[in-house]
């Protein structure tokens, strides 16, 4: 109640000012009436619940001989006040002719599909949330449950989020069938602060452990120039910070943001990565919407990587994603608003596109002793509909 | 643990326990009337879930780093 008469001084201000102005006016007026009303109700839930929406979406990825690309659909509703339910499905067509595969196996075709459900509660300013995904590919099957709570507190300003993931999968290859198994688990916590009218930022904490067979039964390693299987531990513990920041940097009617975001990434196969992202997006009209974006990511190589191993390890592996490289993107995302249809459902058509060049400091082509690299082309086309 | 480690535990937690005391007098400063802009999806840090999953997977699977984003995954798809 301390906060009724600025409230009210400032909706007094903005009535005073220019024409343009009474829209927000309007707002605020309207939204003064709805939290009236629920007061009055004595049921104020100052957490949304996520908005119902559909999508529906094509998605590809094609680079370095590896070509996976499939639809995609996200239905989410709300369901009474207090709770929002969703269910997705992702397949994966996967063509790979990828370096280690034409350099020691034949290309392969096979297809992933995942499902997921969840399930969210909100009470007063706390949201609980509950999945479970379910994937699936003829040589591996991953199961996985989570469960986040985010609290709002400080007024709105803060908000906190909790969350912790419990994986298990089944490792099997064409040759043996299911022969081994994997666990994962993850904890992760979170904090999005709005720092001024115009900026907010989010810092994210998430710790992974996995157990069990982590490496790939089709691939092999060298050593003394020799191709032998894998060998990788069968634990794994990492740790990732992520800081993110967003501002609004329109002036008058013209809306505009920038982000920019920053993740370290450490490991026990002492692996550390250092991920930066930075995007602007602006409204062209009252349709358009479009977004930019440049992504950076190094990484140093796992303690027991080899190109070519000169000793004889407990580990080697050869996993190029586990090697010292450096990757960068481009990209461009376009939205745009078809209105309103039945009058109901607010349809908007999306299309993004990224670009990215991976490029290996030792990592060689073994076809001509070459440092590897390659470039990849990302798509995602998509259909969406809030209502 | 070492004792340079602890002591830098204490001060820390030290350190914590005094911003966390300040934190008692603090009001929110930016009003919910204030909140317009942030409200707008532009300001979002995750605008389209289905799409950024997909990002997030494309990322997984080629880069070694992983976790912190703001994106729950599922299921592996790496071999």
């Amino acid at each position: 109640m301390v906060a009724t008469r600025p409230w009210l001084r400032r909706l007094r201000q903005v009535l005073a000012r220019r024409p343009h102005h009474a829209v927000r006016a309007s707002r605020l007026l309207g939204r003064s009436v709805v939290v009236g009303g629920a007061l009055a109700a004595g049921a104020v839930y100052a957490v949304d619940l996520p908005e119902d929406r559909a999508d529906l979406m094509y998605h590809r990825y094609d680079g370095g001989g590896t070509r996976a690309d499939g639809p995609a659909v996200l239905i989410r509703k709300k369901v009474a006040d207090r709770v929002s339910l969703s269910g997705s499905y992702f397949v994966d067509s996967v063509s790979n002719a990828s370096i280690d595969v034409v350099t020691t196996a034949s290309p392969y075709k096979e297809k992933r599909t995942e499902y997921t459900v969840g399930g969210d509660y909100v009470y007063r300013d706390a949201m609980v949330s509950l999945s479970g995904t379910t994937s699936d590919e003829p040589d591996y099957k991953a199961n996985t449950v989570g469960l986040d709570v985010t609290q709002e507190v400080f007024g709105g300003m803060t908000t906190l989020s909790l969350g912790y993931s419990r994986g298990s999968d089944k490792v099997g290859s064409r040759y043996q069938g299911f022969f081994d198994t994997a666990q994962h688990w993850r904890y992760r916590f979170g904090v999005t602060q709005i720092l001024t009218p115009r900026w907010l930022m989010s810092a994210n904490l998430e710790a992974v452990s996995d157990n069990g067979y982590l490496g790939n039964p089709y691939r092999v390693a060298q050593v003394f120039g020799t191709a032998v299987q894998e060998r990788y531990p069968r634990t794994r513990s990492s740790r990732a910070v992520k800081l993110r920041a967003v501002g609004d940097i329109g002036q008058g009617e013209q809306r505009a943001a920038i982000r920019g975001e920053y993740r370290y990434f450490w490991d026990n196969w002492e692996i550390k990565a250092h991920t930066v992202e930075l995007g602007y997006t602006r409204y062209f009209g009252a349709q358009w919407l479009g977004e930019a974006f440049v992504r950076y990511n190094t990484q140093k190589q796992a303690l027991f990587y080899s190109d070519n191993a000169k000793t004889e390890t407990l580990y080697v592996s050869r996993n190029k994603q586990l090697s010292d490289f450096n990757d960068v993107s481009v990209g461009a995302k376009g939205t745009y608003s078809l209105g309103k249809y039945a009058d109901r459902f607010d349809v908007k058509l999306n299309a993004q596109y990224q670009f990215m060049r991976f490029r290996y400091k030792n990592f060689t082509d073994i076809r001509d002793g070459s440092l590897y690299s390659f470039d990849a082309n990302v798509l995602e086309l998509f259909v969406s509909a809030t209502f | 643990m070492s004792r340079s480690l602890r002591v830098l535990a204490f001060v820390a937690g030290l350190a914590g326990a005094a911003l966390l005391g300040g934190c008692a007098s603090l009001e929110p400063w930016v009003q919910p009337y204030e909140r317009e802009r942030l409200a707008d999806p532009i300001m979002r840090l995750s605008r389209d879930a289905l799409a950024d999953k997909h990002r997030e997977h494309v990322y997984d699977v080629r880069e070694s780093s992983r976790g912190a984003t703001g994106v729950q995954g599922g299921g592996c798809g790496c071999n």
